[in-house]
């Protein structure tokens, strides 16, 4: 509902056919809520470039905590007027109050919209709205408007108790809450980062060194901060705040606690060459900010005598690497205390990477042959077996088209499944050459006491 | 270090002093190597049809001669290389003699991935050897990326091993080239790794071919007991060593 609709005598809740027979020509949209939800949530995005923390007060409504921000802005007033201007500028209808708890300031916003609330003065500025300025449940409401109280402060002359027996107690806090008395902190919509540096621009940017030098002098911000501290932060996030309202956040993650400036612009550097999707400057970005997470105590530590020195720059690597492919695709092996082949050893992402208790086990004494493949399929392949020992090694087999004829085999290896996890049949493994000298892992899924007629897959191949 | 140092540095003085190398352990192909396999370089390691595994272990087999122990070897491998020969396995490394915590994989989803990781590797102090292993014929790997690898791999003092499968040989600035296929065992106590392996390209010096056996306790190459293979001759052209088989697979 805008100013125009309703000066035509519209209003929410009026029958569709009603407005028609008003208003003739009258354009009909289909309410979309989610598209609504969306859209406050971009605003929200962009409202950051205020405070960190924003909340959501669907579905047409937004909390800012502005406590300790708004002397950045030329005081709670320049603030408040600056927010307003921005938001309209970009055909919004914006109502916005601001008070010292967030209740007052939303009964403000929607009932008497460009208060500013000086300290503690809530009570007075409320007092004369109307009881549905209480953000309350609509029967309350209508109760409250039955026995005859019609404004806030008729509400609040009440006394305590008696509104406590009727409404419970929520509504007291509600009340107080609203009368500036109390006040719960609102549920921001990001965590608050650890810590965080911004710079604004008076001109947009649009430059790739730029950002990138931006981005490098704020990582010496935060730097020095968490140096002051004793911590690194293992994630951290560039926001980039658009002039004409789009926001895009960029994180990267660090195998260990950092606080080295280079190392988070070059991580950020190799993050923003690899997007599928480019940052897109547009008209420029007139906001840059910079938040760590997840800071963690870093002693600052003595160089080890030889091997860390290595370690350390492989770790360094794996956190290029993870910025630019994704943690996902930088793996490190691990070993587990299983006996499951294809368990006992996993790739891990090499920054979450743990040394773990259960060490390397061999499978082959110092005389044997390798017993566990160089290559394994993520997913066995299965093989058509032509010919077989009974219960024992295939002598013929047909594995992605091609005929192999076994001359050694070794086997079988039998590994039964954990019974305790899941259902599996018994594997017998065997190890086999072929003509060629190709070597196979193949097994046998089932062995022939469980099943009449058990499948043969190809589980790895060995060098 | 020390190794890595004395590599760089004869990389930079190409021609003047002799290039450090790493023996390999089997006798025949040392001599024609000119003593080892040269460090702080590039060698290629072509795979026949049907021994891809094969070719994989004797790439990581010639990375682990070049290996210093205390640094990490960095295996770069292409997404659809795993899906059709299988992932690399943590148990399998370690049954071919290395220790597996000190192996990174990257998993890159294709070719020019493969590279870009495999240099960004290279620059790393912490990485003595990088296996780079893509899939099929690609136009990224041209003479100038090989180059480019080369002198890096200079540079940097590391050996690179790139590892090509469903490719066919095309000129490169690389030290070596291999092309590998699985061997048969001989008979009694079988199931090494060992490898047929014709050198066919060598610049600074001859080619040959060889059957060679790794052995995984010492972590050397080692001439086998059946020296009948040996005799295979290894001027044939690589192309017909492909089959048409599994290249369409």
């Amino acid at each position: 509902m805008d100013a125009k609709a309703a000066r035509r005598g519209l209003h929410p809740g009026k029958a569709l056919a009603d407005a028609r027979a008003m208003i003739p020509d009258l354009a009909v949209i289909r309410a979309n809520a989610a598209a609504d939800a969306k859209l406050l949530e971009a605003i929200a995005d962009w409202c950051e470039r205020y405070t960190p923390l924003v909340a959501l007060d669907s579905p047409d409504g937004l909390f800012l905590d502005i406590t300790g921000a708004a002397h950045l802005f030329g005081g709670e007033e320049a603030m408040a007027k600056e927010i307003h201007h921005a938001i309209s500028a970009q055909g919004f209808a914006v109502c916005l109050a601001l008070a010292g708890t967030a209740e007052a300031a939303r009964a403000l916003a929607r009932y008497a919209p460009g208060a500013i609330v000086a300290q503690s003065g809530e009570a007075e500025a409320v007092a004369h709205l109307p009881t549905e300025a209480l953000n309350a449940d609509p029967y309350i409401i209508h109760a409250l408007r039955r026995a005859g109280l019609r404004t806030i402060a008729q509400v609040a002359a009440r006394k305590r108790h008696e509104l406590a027996a009727r409404f419970g107690g929520d509504f007291i806090t509600l009340l107080d809450c609203t009368l500036g008395r109390g006040g719960k902190p609102i549920a921001p919509r990001t965590p608050l980062p650890d810590l965080m540096a911004e710079r604004r621009f008076a001109e947009p940017v649009v430059m790739e060194d730029v950002i990138a030098e931006t981005i490098l002098s704020l990582g010496k911000s935060l730097a020095s901060v968490l140096e002051n501290r004793g911590e690194g932060a293992r994630v951290l996030e560039a926001a980039f705040f658009r002039a004409d309202g789009e926001m895009r956040r960029i994180a990267i993650q660090t195998a260990r606690p950092t606080r080295d400036a280079a190392i988070i612009a070059r991580l950020f550097r190799e993050k923003l060459d690899a997007l599928p999707d480019p940052l897109d400057p547009g008209f420029g970005f007139d906001l840059i900010r910079l938040s760590a997470n997840l800071a963690q105590g870093l002693q600052a530590e003595t160089a080890g005598l030889d091997t860390n020195v290595f370690d350390a720059e492989v770790e360094l690597l794996v956190d290029r690497l993870a910025a630019r492919f994704g943690a996902h695709r930088v793996m490190r092996f691990q070993p587990q205390d299983t006996h499951i082949p294809e368990a006992a050893s996993v790739a891990v992402p090499a920054q979450h990477y743990e040394s773990s208790k259960s060490p390397w086990r061999k499978q082959r004494s110092a005389s044997e042959a390798p017993r566990r493949p160089l290559r394994l399929f993520a997913n066995p392949e299965p093989v058509e077996m032509l010919a077989q020992m009974p219960d024992g090694p295939p002598l013929r087999f047909r594995w992605r088209r091609a005929l192999h004829h076994v001359v050694c085999a070794e086997g079988p290896e039998r590994i039964a499944m954990e019974w305790w996890r899941r259902q599996e049949p018994t594997r017998d493994y065997f190890r086999v050459e072929d003509e060629r000298g190709r070597r196979f892992w193949l097994y046998r899924d089932g062995i022939p006491r469980e099943m009449a007629h058990p499948r043969w897959y190809v589980h790895g191949l060995f060098a | 270090m020390q190794a890595a140092i004395k590599a760089c540095f004869s990389g930079l003085l190409e021609g003047t002093a002799e290039a450090a190398r790493a023996p390999l352990g089997h006798a025949p192909a040392d001599a024609c190597l000119g003593g080892g396999l040269r460090l702080a370089s590039l060698h290629e390691v072509f795979s026949e049809g049907g021994s891809e595994a094969a070719a994989s272990g004797f790439a990581l087999a010639l990375a682990l001669r070049a290996l210093d122990r205390r640094k990490w070897l960095m295996w770069v491998r292409q997404d659809f290389s795993a899906l059709e020969n299988g992932e690399i396995h943590g148990s399998g490394l370690l049954e071919l003699g290395i220790d597996p915590g000190g192996v990174l994989m990257v998993r890159a989803p294709d070719a020019l991935a493969v590279l870009r990781a495999g240099a960004e590797g290279l620059a790393c102090k912490g990485v003595g050897a990088v296996i780079i292993e893509a899939w099929g014929k690609s136009r990224v790997f041209d003479l100038a990326a090989s180059r480019r690898l080369t002198l890096a791999a200079q540079r940097y003092g590391v050996t690179v091993i790139a590892l090509r499968f469903g490719a066919e040989p095309e000129p490169s600035a690389a030290e070596t080239r291999w092309l590998v296929k699985a061997a048969p065992s001989h008979t009694e106590d079988w199931g090494a790794p060992i490898f047929d392996a014709a050198l066919t390209r060598n610049r600074h010096g001859g080619c040959g071919h060889w059957v060679m056996e790794w052995d995984c306790n010492n972590g050397t190459f080692s001439e086998t007991h059946s020296g009948a293979l040996a005799a295979a001759p290894f001027d044939r052209p690589a192309a017909t060593a492909v089959e048409g088989l599994r290249q369409a697979g």
